[in-house]
Parts: C-alpha cells; sequence; structure tokens
C-alpha cells in the first residue's frame, strides 16, 4: 500500500474484477497463488485465458495451479522479485517497447528510474533470479505485446523486507507500458480477507485517520478534534504503532494494554513463541472474538462478539467495493454485534474516566444501528463520502472514491490523471532477504495458506466439511529433498528456524523447488508462524513470511 | 452486428443477429421451457425440450441453439410442440425416481415443475431403469445419478466456469452417466468442490450434503449477505431455517462473483453455529476478586478457584471491569502504553468505532489489524 501510495497517491486495488476479467490481453500474475486464495477471482483469470485467449504469466517460485493455464512461468527465487521486475523492464527498454507517451504526459521521475533499470542486464538478472535468459526475454516481449496487461499480487509480494520495493517496481512496470487508467490494465494488489480494504480505508492503521488522512497533518487532527469534541492537542500527531512493533514493546514492558477485535495474534503474526511472551507480559489483554481462539488463553477478559451472519453493516472488498452485510440468524447467548460492544465500553470509559470531551456533531457513542455509523463516516471519510445504507440498499454497487451522494464511484483509479498528479518513477535496487539459508539452516520456508483453510484457522477448522478434506497441516517438500532426505512420502518432517520447531507430514511434490519447504499457518499443533522470522520492511513493517532459513529432517 | 426481424408466436421482434430464438424470446419475455440451459452458462441442446416450430420446416428445432434470421415465424406453444416436450419429458421421468415428496429438491425442481406444467402423472414407459448408489465420499456434495437427466449443466459449469474439467460424461445412451476426473469419486478428481456444479444442477442430482434434511425451498428465508472468507467479496444468500443457516445458494446479481464461489464461501458457513462459539462475555476470576494478575507460570485455569480461571459474567460486569482497568493503566502509564488491533473481519462501522476508540476516547494512534499478516 505504502508503494502504491508513493506511486500514484493512493494505495488499493486499481482496476475491477470485472474490467480485469473481461478487458485484460495478458494477466502478470506475481506472488499470488490465486485459484487458492481468491478462488473466484482464479476462476475468472482462467475464464479469460480458456474463453478469449488471454496470455498469461506466472511468476512464483512455486509451481501452483495457474501455471497449467499459463504460457509461462517464471520461477525465479523466493526474494528476487525486484531483480526478476527490474530484468523485465530493461529488456522492454533496451527494445524501446515503453509506451512513450504515456511516460512523457503522466509521469515523473523516468531517468534517475532508468539509470537503475540499465544495470539489471538479462545476464546479471538470470544470475540473481535462476530464470533463464531466454525465458526473461519471452515474457518481456508479451508483456510489450499485449496491451493492456493486468498486473496482479499478493501476500506474495509484500511479506518481504523488500515489499515495499516490490510493489514500487510493479508499479514501475504498468507506469513504462502505459497500462493505467485503463480496463484491463492496473495495479492490482488482492486483498486476502474480507474487510481488510475496510479496516484500512475506516482508520485501522497507526498512520491514519479513516480515508488515508494522514495522522501527522495538523489540519487533519484539527478536523477530527472538533468533530469529535477534543481539543487539538488531545489527537496525538505521532504516528502509532503497527502490530508487528507492538509486541517487541509489550516484551519490554513498555505497552502495558493490548486490546484485540476478531485478531489471533497467536496465529498470524510471526516468530509466535515471541508473540506468547509478549501476551504474558501485558498487564491487560482483552480479545473481542467470536471463538476461544489460540491467543484466548493470553486474555484476561473474553468479550463474546458476533459473527458476519449475525449483524448488519458493509464491508468493502479488494475493489474497494463497498458490500452490504445483512443479518441472518441470531447470535448465540447473549453475544452482541462488535458495533455495540465497543460502543458500550467507550460510554463507560469516558463516563468514568478524565478525560473532556465536549458536544460536537460526533463525540457521542449512542449508536442504534450501523447505519448511524455508516453516516458518521461518510461525514469524515471524504473517500466514503458518497456511501449510505440507502444508496446500497437501493442496489446502488459503489467504490470508492465516491465524493458525494450523486456520485456514481470509481471502478477505475488514475483514468487521466493520477491521484498525486504524475505518476512517480522510483529507482528500486534488488536486496536479498534478510535470513538466508546457511550450513545449519539451509532450505527456504515460504508460508502461506489453501484452498480449504483460511488464515489462522479459526472458523475453516470449525467447518465440517473443511475440516475433512483437509484435517492437518501438510508441509510441501520437493521430490528431490524428500529422496535425500529419505521420505517415503508418508513420514512426518520436522522443519526448525531459529525461532521454533513444527513437526507435520510432508507433502511430497513438484509445487516447490528443491531446497524450499512451504507451510501454512492454519494449525496450531503446526503452525508457520513458530518458524517465521519478525524481520521487517523499514517503512511497511510487514513481515518476511516467504522468506527464512530452516533446516528439514525425516522424523 | 446487424438486427434481424422476426416473429415469435405472431409477434415482431427485432433482436441482434447472431442470437438463438431462446435468447431472443428472453429478452421479449416470451416463456420457452429448457432443462439443459442456464443464463451464465454457454447453451448446449442437451434437453430437447425448448423445441419449437418454424414456419416452412417440417422438424421442431431446439431453440437454444438455433439462430434468428430474417422474416422468420417461430411458434412456441403449438399442440404438436406440447406433446413433443411432453413425450421427452416422459422419456426422461421412465428412468427417474418418484420420490418427490423425500427429495431434497422438491420445490426447487425444473423437471418437477415440467412435469407439473406438462402433466405428466406417471411412469408410461416400463423398461429398465438405472439405480445408481448414492456414495460419493466427498464431505460437501451428495452424487444422485439416479436423478441426473445429462443436462450437462455441471459439465460446462467445471470446464467452462471454474475451468478445472473435474466433471464429464462417460459412456453414450441409455449407458452415459455424470463423472469425475477419470471415472473415480469427485475427491479423487481436480474438483476443487467450488459448488458451481450444485448451484446449475436442475434437479436433486447434485445436493450439498451439509443441507440433506434441513428444509425445504419454500421453509427457508433467503438473506442475501456479503462472504466472510477472502476479499473478492463474494454475494452469498444464506438459506436459514430455525434460526440456522442451512445451505448456500447462488447470488446471481453479485458484482463481483456473478453467482459463482469457492469451497469456503458456499460450504464453509457451519462454523457460525459450532458449539465452541462464546455466547457469553467472560473475565479471569482474579479481576471478580479484585485481586493482583497471576504470573504466568502460575496460571491453572483449569483448578477450580484459581485465579486465571474464566468466570462467565454478563455485559455490564465484563465491560465495567475492562473499563476500569483500561482507565488504570492509561492514568498509570497513559494512553501510549496502549495497543489496539482492529480487524479485517469485522464491518466497516466497527473498525471506524475501533479507530475512534483508540483515537478519541484512549488517545493513541497504536491502532494497527492484520493486514500486513
Amino acid at each position: 500500500m505504502v508503494g502504491l501510495a508513493t506511486a500514484f497517491g493512493s494505495g488499493a486495488m486499481t482496476n475491477s474484477i470485472d474490467d480485469i476479467a473481461d478487458d485484460a490481453q495478458a494477466f502478470f500474475v506475481i506472488g499470488t497463488n490465486t485459484t487458492e486464495n481468491h478462488p473466484v477471482i482464479g476462476m475468472r483469470i482462467r475464464q479469460a485465458v480458456r474463453q478469449r485467449g488471454a496470455k498469461l504469466i506466472v511468476a512464483d517460485p512455486r509451481k501452483i495451479d495457474l501455471t497449467n493455464f499459463a504460457v509461462l512461468h517464471l520461477r525465479h527465487k523466493p526474494g528476487t522479485d525486484i531483480a526478476l521486475v527490474n530484468g523485465l523492464m530493461h529488456i522492454i527498454l533496451a527494445n524501446g517497447w515503453e509506451d512513450k507517451e504515456f511516460i512523457k504526459n503522466r509521469t515523473e521521475g523516468f531517468d534517475d528510474f532508468k539509470a537503475v533499470v540499465d544495470e539489471y542486464t538479462p545476464e546479471r538478472v538470470s544470475e540473481i533470479t535462476g530464470v533463464p535468459l531466454e525465458e526473461l526475454q519471452q515474457a518481456a516481449e508479451i508483456l510489450a505485446q499485449n496491451k493492456p496487461t493486468a498486473v496482479l499480487w499478493a501476500m506474495g509480494i509484500t511479506q518481504h523486507t523488500t515489499g515495499v520495493g516490490n510493489v514500487m517496481s510493479l508499479a514501475n512496470l504498468q507506469m513504462m507500458l502505459g497500462n493505467m487508467g485503463v480496463p484491463g490494465g492496473g495495479t492490482n494488489p488482492l486483498r486476502g480477507q474480507n474487510n481488510v480494504q475496510g479496516a484500512c480505508d475506516l482508520g485501522g492503521l497507526p498512520n491514519v485517520y479513516p480515508g488515508y488522512q494522514k495522522v501527522t497533518s495538523p489540519e487533519i487532527r484539527s478536523d477530527y478534534a472538533r468533530a469529535w469534541g477534543l481539543s487539538d492537542e488531545q489527537l496525538s500527531l505521532e504516528v502509532g504503532l503497527t502490530a508487528t512493533e507492538m509486541m517487541p514493546l509489550a516484551l519490554e514492558g513498555k505497552l502495558k494494554a493490548i486490546y484485540i477485535l476478531g485478531e489471533d495474534p497467536l496465529m498470524s503474526e510471526p516468530d509466535t513463541n515471541h508473540i506468547r511472551q509478549a501476551m504474558e507480559t501485558c498487564d491487560l489483554v482483552v480479545l473481542q472474538e467470536i471463538f476461544p481462539s489460540e491467543t484466548a488463553p493470553y486474555a484476561d477478559v473474553l468479550l463474546s462478539g458476533a459473527s458476519f451472519a449475525e449483524k448488519d453493516g458493509t464491508f468493502t472488498n479488494t475493489e474497494r467495493r463497498v458490500q452490504l452485510v445483512h443479518k441472518a440468524v441470531e447470535s448465540p447467548g447473549i453475544a452482541r454485534p462488535d458495533w455495540w460492544i465497543v460502543s458500550e465500553l467507550a460510554k463507560k470509559i469516558l463516563k468514568e474516566g478524565k478525560r473532556q470531551i465536549g458536544e460536537a456533531a460526533y463525540s457521542g457513542w449512542d449508536y442504534q444501528n450501523a447505519a448511524e455509523i455508516l453516516e458518521e463516516i461518510a461525514a469524515l471519510t471524504p473517500i466514503y463520502a458518497g456511501v449510505s445504507m440507502q444508496r446500497l440498499e437501493n442496489g446502488e454497487t459503489l467504490q470508492w472514491p465516491v465524493k458525494d451522494q450523486d456520485h456514481p464511484g470509481t471502478p477505475i483509479l488514475h483514468v487521466g490523471q493520477f491521484a498525486r498528479g504524475l505518476g512517480q518513477f522510483t529507482p528500486v535496487e534488488h536486496i536479498p532477504p534478510v535470513e538466508m539459508p546457511d550450513e545449519n539452516y539451509p532450505m527456504i520456508l515460504s508460508t502461506g495458506r489453501v484452498l480449504y483453510h483460511w488464515h489462522g484457522g479459526q472458523m475453516t477448522r470449525r467447518s465440517k466439511g473443511l475440516l475433512e478434506i483437509y484435517p492437518e497441516a501438510l508441509i510441501e517438500v520437493s521430490e528431490d529433498d524428500a529422496e535425500r532426505m529419505g521420505l517415503n512420502g508418508s513420514r512426518r518432517v520436522r522443519v526448525s528456524s531459529r525461532r521454533g520447531t513444527i513437526e507435520a507430514q510432508a507433502m511430497v511434490t513438484d509445487r516447490v523447488p528443491p531446497g524450499m519447504v512451504y507451510a501454512n499457518f492454519h494449525f496450531p499443533e503446526a503452525s508457520a508462524n513458530e518458524l517465521t522470522i519478525a524481520a521487517l520492511d523499514p517503512v511497511a513493517k510487514i513481515p518476511e513470511y516467504k522468506v527464512c532459513a530452516v533446516k528439514v529432517e525425516a522424523v | 452486428m446487424g438486427k434481424v426481424n422476426f416473429t415469435i408466436d405472431g409477434k415482431e421482434i427485432q433482436a441482434e443477429k447472431g442470437v438463438t430464438i431462446l435468447q431472443a424470446a428472453r429478452q421479449e419475455n416470451i416463456y420457452i421451457p429448457i432443462l439443459c440451459d442456464h443464463p451464465a452458462l454457454p447453451p448446449e441442446g442437451a434437453c430437447r425440450i425448448c423445441l419449437v416450430e418454424i414456419e416452412g420446416q417440417r422438424a421442431l428445432h431446439p431453440a437454444c441453439t438455433y439462430p434468428i434470421s430474417e422474416g422468420m415465424a417461430v411458434s412456441t406453444n403449438t399442440p404438436r410442440i406440447r406433446a413433443a416436450r411432453k413425450f421427452n419429458l416422459e422419456l426422461l421421468i421412465s428412468d427417474h425416481p418418484l420420490d418427490c415428496m423425500t427429495c431434497e429438491a422438491a420445490g426447487n425442481c425444473l423437471l418437477q415443475d415440467l412435469a407439473y406444467e406438462y402433466d405428466v402423472t406417471e411412469d408410461r414407459y416400463e423398461g429398465t431403469k438405472h439405480h445408481y448408489s448414492v456414495n460419493d465420499p466427498n464431505p460437501f456434495i451428495q452424487v444422485d445419478r439416479n436423478k441426473c437427466i445429462l443436462c450437462r449443466r455441471c459439465v460446462r459449469a467445471c470446464r467452462e466456469v471454474n475451468g478445472v474439467e473435474a466433471i464429464s460424461v462417460f459412456y453414450r445412451g441409455f449407458s452415459a452417466y455424470i463423472g469425475f476426473g477419470a471415472d473415480s469419486s469427485m475427491d479423487n478428481s481436480p474438483c476443487e468442490f467450488c459448488g458451481s456444479c450444485v448451484a446449475v444442477c436442475p434437479t436433486g442430482a447434485l445436493w450439498p450434503k451439509l443441507s440433506l434434511g434441513e428444509g425445504r425451498p419454500w421453509q427457508v428465508d433467503r438473506i442475501q449477505t456479503t462472504c466472510p472468507y477472502c476479499g473478492v467479496g463474494c454475494q452469498l444468500i444464506l438459506e436459514v431455517k430455525d434460526n440456522k443457516i442451512i445451505k448456500v445458494d447462488s447470488a446471481w446479481d453479485g458484482p463481483s462473483n456473478h453467482g459463482w464461489t469457492c469451497v469456503k464461501g458456499r460450504f464453509g458457513y457451519d462454523f457460525v453455529h459450532h458449539p465452541d462459539r462464546l455466547d457469553k462475555p467472560r473475565v479471569r476470576k482474579y479481576l471478580l476478586d479484585g485481586k493482583k494478575k497471576p504470573a504466568a507460570e502460575k496460571r491453572k485455569p483449569e483448578i477450580e478457584g484459581d485465579p486465571w480461571q474464566w468466570v462467565e459474567v454478563d455485559w455490564e460486569t465484563a465491560l465495567g471491569i475492562t473499563a476500569d482497568k483500561m482507565l488504570q493503566i492509561r492514568d498509570d502509564h497513559g494512553s501510549e502504553s496502549m495497543g489496539f488491533l482492529t480487524s479485517a473481519k469485522c464491518l466497516n462501522e466497527e473498525n471506524y468505532l475501533m479507530n475512534k476508540l483508540a483515537r478519541q476516547v484512549i488517545g493513541t494512534n497504536s491502532l494497527d489489524h492484520c493486514a500486513r499478516l
């Protein structure tokens, strides 16, 4: 998100699922195992390939299912995305295939950027990435000849210490090809959770108020202070802590309390041991959840929330589309919608605490329903200004920015002009992952999800059919490595990193290349995050889930 | 593309060149019955129910595959057509179980509707009937080949929509049946259990196992909502009976998914009713007793009376204790000693309120969620 915001002034999927699926002449799919993690988009890509002959390039160290539909599979080494994309751009420039008009009229910073790309000769890139020269050439040709090309990625691009650089490279590529602001093109990060887009949009980040308005801006702060009945000084101009920064501070005793809504840090954060200790050290852990999750043993208070099927409101999907959630059933017992719980708690704190809150348009917490909260959101969030429950219930389908009640929403971003004016080319250099294999930990571990489970697995492990078809963690091991270790297909493996050890069943497969294993974080008894490293991208603070060094042994 | 002028049942119609009679009829809201066609799938021409008469032509033609042409005069409901359709329905019924009273699909079955419309009351043709066993071992989809009418909707959904080709028709004529992979079970095929085949099956041949015996179409409330799993934002219709979700149906107007789903969206809803659900707030006993938090190594929550034991409480107690503790920590250590994790699974409205709680009520920007994880 930071990467796209730097390049374009706005960090979200630029295009819509429909226009990508219907209009892209080619797809460059890098770091997204789409058919397992965003299956319906994966379906749409397969349809595009099958029904209208769209060309698919997959760049992924793993032989994911989509490679069966690809004209080209670039199997680059984990953590070499920047080198790969720079190499493709080098070939495009060397052949004069770039969109010179677009670069001239719509972008800036091209010369500095080009100076860096010039250094990434095909020979050097092939050396770094392990991709053969002729495949680099073929890929560059396909990208140059098929306009528009849609670039799609997910956590395979962002979960690296170079995550922001990876994203900027892809933004560079799409600007160079002139694929921005057109149906079937764009930079399209696929969001992994039902409302991760909405959580980002509505201020669930330490650096921005709702609508990506910076907390460091005194003007924005004044706006919120006025709306919420505060004096300016009562709101901080300092950027807060990210989740990945909170845990180390808790361990140092500096963060005393943590309030967690619908998250399971024990499963989803890197280096689980470290998270356990951090949680144990806190004076107060409040967990608002629908299940006693893996984090629950560390909580002091457990507040019983409502599931998606038990409340009305909205989610925002990966293509920035605000959609309705409707209550279908009653919650069990006295479980309550999360908005009710948070409101009641806020009222108690305000009543009993010393912080002075004045009368203002949105200072109060007396909400009768989600629609009232959405009205407040619209008033304080320019990109949601025209969103209302009434419009959505009338069947309007709104993609932000929705500037006012009459604005139809924005299916494609950056048409004619980027949010920041001119698109910014940024030179990006290849930097290897923080923890590379060595003598003691000779293999690379990469992590992610599988089709039948989702994130920490709290929901899918409690779903009968999903658990039956995928009942335990499987660790993908290449045939070469399996043979070397003496695995006969039904053996268990022990995977260890500097941070922890897990044991699980091996899945011997050609999906992973020799020297690499792949594990998921769906099962607490063998969660990949016992092993992962809490090394962060310096800007986005995202952990390097896709590369760490491990040792793998037969049990 | 040019326009073509022609008539259906005497009504003058103009439609795009290249469309079929069925497509043109649908645009004009003219009803032509059909089993094998589905608006979201390419036409197949398998069921012979949509037969129509075209003036000047001896044979009846299927409306679903026959293209319109200039000056063509189409009839959709003559005695000859009705007789032909009835004959074809009788053939289908002659090899179909007449168990509508217990069939899951009753009330939501095209074959049942057409048998009613064409007054097909009994099995008129004596002869061999299929007796397939209903035992595909996969966890999601019941496969009852006895109820299959070989319309091939599932074949097309799997091939054209999901793109995996797990389903095909094996053998021909009376021996033909729907099979999976290399004529194996569903879980031994490339099937990803997206459920597209179930969504388009016109009879009870393919049915969600989770929904068996749970309720009739006319007994349920249908509520459209957004899927709780990945970020695609598929629209789903939850079928609810007696406060229980019993089935997920396709929302064909969903702007991002157009009715299709993945296995989690279609079959992964039962967590909502799992016995592990938290139905009351809980606090640790030490909080109720006003004691100090026990050190990590001394926590024995399974022992009765332990300070780390969970105690179920009402909302007033739970929220009162939480507010007191939060205020105490803020008074002692400042607002920067508190962190908030909001949720990528919760509503927009709830995320906004978490932002307001952290910033307005507590006074910290240390608020994040698992976008990076």
